[in-house]
C-alpha cells in the first residue's frame, strides 16, 4: 500500500532553515521553531470512496510557517484541507489542528476553498463578501442604526481590505472584479476574523502570471508579518517558492515533508514515486520536475521575473 | 379582469377623491391591503430568489399553484388554501429531489409540472361555477378578496418575514458563498430547504394578486430591477420592496379605472421599471466610457 514510506523517513521534519535552491527570501526566520505545532499529523491515512488516497503521513507545522501541499492531480491535496477542517474524518492515525481535534477550532481558521470565480452579474460588493467572513454566520439581520459593534465591524473590514490592497475596488460588484482582485478580496474574507491558521486551496489557480506572483507575495507577507500560519494547496511550486518554509509532497499513497530544498530533489521524489524522477533548476531559480507519473504543471514561461514576488507589498 | 358592474368609474387626477372613490368599495380596500402584503413579502423573498438564481424553482412552484387553486375551488374551499397547500408541497418536493445534488432534477420536475397543470385544467372544467374559466387563476384578479383572505395573507406574510429576519444573514452568506459558509458552520442545506418553503408560501401569496402565470411580476422583476440599480444588499432589498409595492398599487388603481386585466398592469409597470433601470445603467456605463476615453482636458471639465 505504501511503497514509499521509506522516503518519508529520509526527510527530516524539523529544520526550516538554509534552503538550498531557494532564492532571495529572507523570510525563513525561526518563526517555525516555536513550541506547539499548528497542525500535527501522526500516521494519518485518508480514505475516500473505499480508496486510500494517502496513508502513514507524519507532519508538524509550526506557528507562523508557510507550508505548501504539493503533488500530482487526484492525489488528495484538497482532501488534506478537508481533513484539517474536520469535514472528512481521517481513516487512521491522529490529527491535531490548533491543539484540538479537526473541526473543533474552525473559528480560528480562515478557509479559502478552490473555486473558479463569482458570476459576472452577481450584484454583491466585495466589501459585503468580506463582511460575510466576519459575521455572515450569525443569525438575524444587522440592525440599521449605528452601534459600537457596527463601527468596529466596519473598521475591521476596512483594515483587512487595506491589508490585501483591495481598497480601490472593494466597493465594486465582486462579479466585475478581475480574478486577481476577487482572490485578494477572498483572502481578506478569510483573514477578517484574525485566524491563527489560513487554509488555502489552490488560490493561484486561474490567475495570470503577474497576479500569481503578486498574490503569492501577499500570502507570504500575511504569513511572515501578520504571524498567520498558512497551509496552501498548490499545483505549481514556483510562484510561491521564495516564500515557503515547508513543503508537503503527496504522491501515490505517501508523503514527504520538509523544507523545499529537502523535498523537491531528485533523490526524495525518486524514492517517493518509486520511479526515476529528476528535479532541474533553471538559471532563474525555477524548479522543473521531470519524469514523475503525472507532472504538476511546472510551466516553462520566461516572462515572470523571479524578483517580482518581493516588491508587491 | 373588468369591473363592469361599477359603471365605468372615471379617473379625475385628484388623487384624494380618486382614492376615496376606490376605497368606498370594501373589496377595493381588501385588494389594496392584500396587494400591500403580497408586494412586500414577494419582493423580499424574490430578492433572494434572484440572488440565488432560483427562478426556475419559483416558476415550477407557481405553475402548480394553478391546480392547487382549481382543486380547492372544486372542493368548495377558498383558493387561498389551495395555493398554499400545493405551493409549499411543491417546494418540499423540489427540496427533496435536489438534496445531494447541485441542480434540480429538471426533467422530472417538468414531467410532474405538466401533469399537474393538466389536472388543474380538468378541475376548472369540472367546476362550473367559475364564470371566467381558468383565466382569473392564471392571470389574477382583485375581485372577491375577502377580509378573511386578507387576514390569511397577513398572517402567512408575517411568518415568512419573521423567518427571513431570523435566517437573513446566514442565508445571504450561503447564497453568495456556499462553500465558505459551510466551512464556517452555516447549515447551507437546511437553509436551502427552509428557503424553498418560504418561496412556496410567497409564491402562493403572489398568485393571489397576479395569478399563477404572472408571479414573476412581483417575485423576480422588482428584485432584478433593484439589483441592477445598486449592489448594496440593504439598499437593493429596500428598493425591491418599494418597486413591488408601487407596481401593485399603481396596477390596482389602473385596473380599477381602465377595463383591462390587473395582471397586465402590474407586470407592465414592473417591466417598465426594469427597462428604465437597464437604460440608466447603460447610460452611466456609456458616460464612464466617454469620460475614460476623453482627453485629460476634457476629463477635468467633466470631473
Amino acid at each position: 500500500m505504501n511503497p514509499i514510506a521509506k522516503a518519508r523517513e529520509a526527510v527530516t521534519l524539523t529544520s526550516s532553515h538554509a534552503v538550498p535552491g531557494r532564492r532571495g527570501g529572507g523570510h525563513d526566520t525561526a518563526a517555525g521553531a516555536r513550541s506547539d505545532p499548528v497542525v500535527a499529523l501522526r500516521g494519518t491515512a485518508v480514505r475516500v470512496g473505499g480508496r486510500t488516497l494517502w496513508s502513514g503521513v507524519d507532519l508538524r507545522i509550526g506557528a507562523g510557517e508557510f507550508t505548501a501541499v504539493l503533488g500530482p492531480n487526484g492525489v488528495g491535496k484538497s482532501t488534506m484541507i478537508k481533513v484539517l477542517l474536520g469535514a472528512l474524518p481521517a481513516a487512521a492515525g491522529e490529527v491535531r489542528v490548533l491543539g484540538a481535534r479537526p473541526g473543533q477550532a474552525n473559528d480560528r481558521i480562515g478557509y479559502l476553498p478552490q473555486r473558479r470565480s463569482f458570476d459576472a452579474d452577481l450584484r454583491i460588493r466585495g466589501v459585503d463578501v468580506v463582511r460575510m467572513g466576519l459575521d455572515g454566520d450569525r443569525w438575524g439581520v444587522p440592525l440599521p442604526f449605528p452601534s459600537a459593534r457596527r463601527r468596529a465591524a466596519r473598521a475591521r473590514v476596512d483594515e483587512v481590505i487595506e491589508l490585501v490592497g483591495a481598497s480601490a475596488y472593494a466597493h465594486r460588484p465582486i462579479g466585475q472584479c478581475s480574478g486577481g482582485e476577487q482572490q485578494r478580496l477572498l483572502i481578506a474574507q478569510a483573514l477578517v476574523r484574525r485566524p491563527e491558521l489560513l487554509l488555502l486551496d489552490e488560490p493561484l489557480d486561474s490567475l495570470d502570471l503577474p497576479n500569481q506572483s503578486a498574490v503569492a507575495a501577499l500570502i507570504g507577507h500575511i504569513c511572515h508579518h501578520e504571524g498567520v500560519s498558512v497551509v496552501m494547496v498548490a499545483h505549481d511550486v514556483n510562484p510561491i517558492l521564495h516564500h515557503l518554509d515547508r513543503v508537503v509532497y503527496l504522491a501515490e499513497g505517501g508523503a514527504a515533508a520538509g523544507t523545499p530544498g529537502e523535498v523537491i530533489t531528485s533523490e526524495t521524489l525518486t524514492r517517493l514515486y518509486g520511479t526515476p524522477v529528476e528535479v532541474l533548476q533553471t538559471s532563474d531559480g525555477r524548479l522543473v520536475v521531470v519524469g514523475q507519473p503525472e507532472a504538476p504543471a511546472v510551466h516553462t514561461d520566461r516572462h515572470e521575473t523571479p524578483g517580482r514576488g518581493h516588491d508587491a507589498r | 379582469m373588468m369591473l363592469a358592474e361599477t359603471g365605468a368609474p372615471a379617473w379625475s387626477w385628484n388623487l384624494l377623491t380618486d382614492f376615496q372613490d376606490m376605497w368606498s368599495y370594501p373589496f377595493m380596500v381588501n385588494a389594496f391591503r392584500a396587494g400591500a402584503v403580497v408586494a412586500v413579502v414577494s419582493a423580499v423573498v424574490g430578492w433572494f430568489v434572484v440572488l440565488r438564481r432560483q427562478t426556475f424553482a419559483a416558476h415550477t412552484v407557481s405553475a402548480v399553484a394553478f391546480p392547487g387553486a382549481a382543486g380547492a375551488l372544486l372542493l368548495g374551499v377558498s383558493a387561498v388554501y389551495g395555493y398554499f397547500t400545493l405551493c409549499v408541497a411543491a417546494a418540499l418536493v423540489i427540496a427533496a429531489l435536489r438534496s445531494g445534488r447541485e441542480h434540480e432534477e429538471s426533467a422530472l420536475t417538468g414531467t410532474v409540472q405538466a401533469f399537474l397543470l393538466a389536472s388543474g385544467f380538468l378541475f376548472t372544467a369540472l367546476y362550473r361555477g367559475l364564470l371566467e374559466g381558468p383565466q382569473t387563476i392564471l392571470f389574477g384578479t382583485f375581485l372577491g378578496i375577502t377580509s378573511a383572505q386578507v387576514t390569511v395573507l397577513m398572517v402567512v406574510g408575517a411568518v415568512v418575514l419573521a423567518v427571513l429576519a431570523l435566517i437573513g444573514r446566514p442565508l445571504l452568506f450561503a447564497s453568495v458563498d456556499p462553500q465558505v459558509a459551510g466551512g464556517r458552520g452555516v447549515p447551507v442545506r437546511a437553509l436551502s430547504v427552509v428557503f424553498l418553503v418560504l418561496l412556496g408560501a410567497a409564491t402562493a401569496e403572489a398568485s393571489q394578486i397576479t395569478g399563477t402565470l404572472l408571479v414573476f411580476a412581483l417575485m423576480v422583476i422588482p428584485a432584478a430591477t433593484a439589483q441592477v440599480l445598486t449592489a448594496r444588499p440593504a439598499l437593493s432589498l429596500a428598493l425591491a420592496v418599494l418597486l413591488a409595492f408601487a407596481a401593485t398599487w399603481l396596477g390596482l388603481t389602473a385596473a380599477y379605472y381602465w377595463p383591462y386585466p390587473l395582471g397586465f398592469f402590474v407586470t407592465t409597470i414592473a417591466f417598465a421599471g426594469y427597462l428604465l433601470a437597464l437604460g440608466r445603467r447603460s447610460l452611466r456605463e456609456g458616460l464612464a466610457r466617454i469620460r475614460a476615453g476623453a482627453t485629460p482636458v476634457a476629463k477635468e471639465v467633466t470631473a
